[in-house]
């Protein structure tokens, strides 16, 4: 393989990696306070990106995209007012259910209201041609906004967890509820944020990887998907785990073009996935005495 | 079998010959083709209820199950020997000794040799005995979500072969599938003439199921289940293996699917790759969530119900949101199922008491 080519897989692999991480982020952060696993994750990705380019044809490109946002957390908090906040302690298989039954809903909505063709955001910066030279590698400018928008998300994500008050409470809530409610922070309202945290985040992912990856109404599931197979990868739950295991899933599959029909693209992060799940449950960088004390 | 058993199940006879009965009446002999897809799409709902409502485990894999059965038959009974038999092939000649294979002719008249379809489907259910086997063994180790997502790539898995191989037809199908002949002159296929005869065989198919599984949930083996159903390491400490109670039971649903594939693929006389998607994995549990998990007849009701209505087309455009929001509302108003609301349960409290 030469140098070239090398450079043009990561670009690649990285690209779609961070990706992968920040739906796995939005995974985690509702995992981490409720207990339970949004298997309609993708779908606020879809959505993001969908209500976007719906405006952008109204609004500029920038207002566009954080209108997009803001209306697709308006949209996260809804869901879990009406269709979480009142529930008493619900089984596991439950909260499966019903959320794989907003992700049908959200598909179907979206299916009617953009149909079916496959729609994009303007690229931000040039066209489909232009491109920078890095590493020996042609980069489409998209690539770098993808990767720095995303890189900067992680971050303050990273930021926000630590040494912000709200933070702080949501993960209170996550250590121990009950104890986190004793101490005066209000658990559904942390609940509600972590919905609309994670709509956010999925929302301006699927905004700026538009331009490369397109956006249509079912394009939620396959994401969702990987996006579990990277938050198990790193450890469910643990946040900045999930970045090294996107990148490391999206490398992976990048390099795995050559070898593999694009038929099987997919199977291939599935397989991974089914692995992880058969041999390391706890993920590749969790540890066994922590996991054993979770519920799944 | 108890006889309490018998009651619903004569019940539910004199239901299929009634339904019959009726549509000959009224003129509308059609509904019996969608009854008869309903009818198989039935049997993948019954064993679905076992794994999910009795053994309590997830899977969102089970038209999986169903394309391999279906796909297996299906690719076994098109596949044209003459050439292989022209040429000598020790084992197509011997399966032809052996009256394993089936010789016609094509539309044009050229001889066409395949494989006798009792042998296609028992090769076919053997294959899913080997696949849920060995994706049974680590699958059933996991719990909640990672028993879901895992049972979930499995089902996409299977959809991503079946659309990407060649021999599959890939997102095309497989079409033109022969009839099923089960004694001669009764054979399973999508011949009007043959619709009635269809509707009873597929009807019997569910009633021996129903039968199979009845005796199954009231023996040992269901009472370990409900057990496992109720506390897992409860019921390990009594002494019942769970796992391997587990797994069985995982791989006798898988069967179900498979004949369910199988009938429905030489009915409709060909398959296509949506039978292997994710919505009809999740419409499968759906159905058998509104049932109200450990409710073989709630399941089997409300399967016929819904999957008529949407084989009929009632829903339009709006069938997968339908499904969507039927299990929405139904796990968050009545996670017991349909059937089991307050409003019944008084009901049926006086019905016990009279017994």
């Amino acid at each position: 393989m030469t140098a070239e080519l090398f450079s043009q897989y990561l670009f690649a692999g990285i690209t779609y990696g961070i990706i992968y991480a920040i739906v796995a982020i939005g995974f985690n952060i509702i995992y981490n306070t409720t207990g339970i696993i949004n298997f309609a994750q993708g779908e606020f990705v879809m959505l993001g990106g969908m209500i976007a380019i719906s405006l952008n044809t109204i609004i500029p490109l920038v207002p566009a995209i954080a209108l997009a946002v803001v209306i697709t957390m308006i949209i996260g908090a809804l869901i879990e007012i009406i269709f979480i906040r009142w529930l008493d302690n619900p089984s596991v298989l439950r909260m499966i259910i019903i959320t794989i039954g907003l992700s049908i809903l959200i598909r179907e909505v979206a299916l009617h209201i953009w149909g079916e063709g496959v729609r994009s955001l303007p690229y931000f910066n040039g066209n489909e041609i232009s491109s920078i030279k890095i590493l020996e590698a042609q980069i489409s400018p998209q690539v770098l906004w993808v990767i720095g928008i995303c890189g900067i998300m992680v971050t303050l994500l990273s930021i926000f967890f630590r040494f912000t008050s709200l933070g702080l409470d949501m993960r209170a809530c996550s250590a121990n509820r009950l104890a986190a409610t004793l101490c005066g922070i209000n658990a559904r309202n942390m609940v509600t944020f972590s919905f609309m945290l994670s709509a956010g985040i999925g929302a301006l992912a699927g905004c700026v990887m538009s331009p490369i990856t397109y956006t249509q109404y079912d394009c939620g599931t396959g994401l969702a998907i990987k996006g579990f197979t990277v938050a198990v990868l790193g450890g469910l739950g643990n946040s900045m785990a999930a970045v090294a295991a996107g990148l490391l899933l999206g490398i992976i599959e990048a390099f795995s073009i050559g070898v593999v029909p694009l038929a099987f693209q997919d199977a291939i992060s599935i397989s991974i996935l089914l692995i992880i799940l058969f041999v390391r449950p706890n993920g590749l960088f969790g540890c066994n005495e922590t996991a054993n004390l979770k519920e799944f | 079998m108890t006889r309490r058993n018998y009651i619903p199940i004569m019940l539910f006879i004199t239901a299929v010959i009634g339904i019959q009965l009726i549509t000959k009446f009224t003129g509308t002999n059609y509904y019996l083709t969608q009854l008869t897809m309903t009818a198989y799409y039935s049997l993948v709902i019954i064993g679905l209820c076992l794994v999910m409502g009795y053994a309590g485990q997830i899977s969102l894999g089970h038209a999986g199950f169903f394309a391999i059965g279906g796909y297996t038959s299906a690719a076994l009974t098109t596949c044209n020997l003459t050439s292989l038999f022209k040429n000598g092939n020790s084992l197509v000649k011997f399966l032809s000794s052996q009256g394993m294979l089936i010789k016609s002719q094509d539309l044009y008249g050229d001889p066409v040799l395949y494989v006798n379809p009792w042998l296609a489907a028992i090769l076919a259910i053997m294959l899913t005995v080997a696949i849920a086997f060995l994706i049974g063994i680590p699958v059933l180790k996991l719990k909640g979500h990672y028993l879901a997502m895992a049972t979930l790539g499995f089902g996409i898995i299977i959809f991503r072969i079946v659309l990407a191989t060649e021999i599959f037809g890939e997102a095309d199908g497989i079409s033109e599938v022969p009839g099923f002949t089960l004694i001669p002159g009764v054979s399973v296929n999508g011949n009007f003439d043959n619709r009635i005869i269809n509707y009873y065989i597929a009807c019997g198919i569910v009633v021996i199921g129903i039968i199979l599984l009845l005796n199954l949930i009231n023996s040992r083996v269901g009472r370990a289940l409900r057990a496992i159903h109720g506390a897992e390491d409860a019921a390990n400490a009594m002494g019942i293996n769970t796992s391997r109670y587990k797994l069985y039971t995982f791989v006798i649903s898988a069967v179900f699917a498979a004949v369910a594939g199988i009938f429905l693929t030489h009915y409709n006389g060909g398959i296509g790759p949506s039978e292997a998607g994710i919505m009809k994995s999740i419409r499968y549990v759906a159905i058998v969530a509104i049932g109200g998990m450990a409710n073989m007849w709630g399941a089997l009701t409300m399967g016929v119900i819904l999957n008529f209505m949407s084989l009929r087309g009632m829903f339009g455009s709006y069938d997968d949101a339908v499904f969507g929001a039927i299990l929405i509302i139904i796990m968050l108003f009545a996670p017991e199922g349909l059937l089991r609301l307050a409003i019944w349960q008084k009901f049926f409290k006086k019905n016990d008491s009279a017994q």
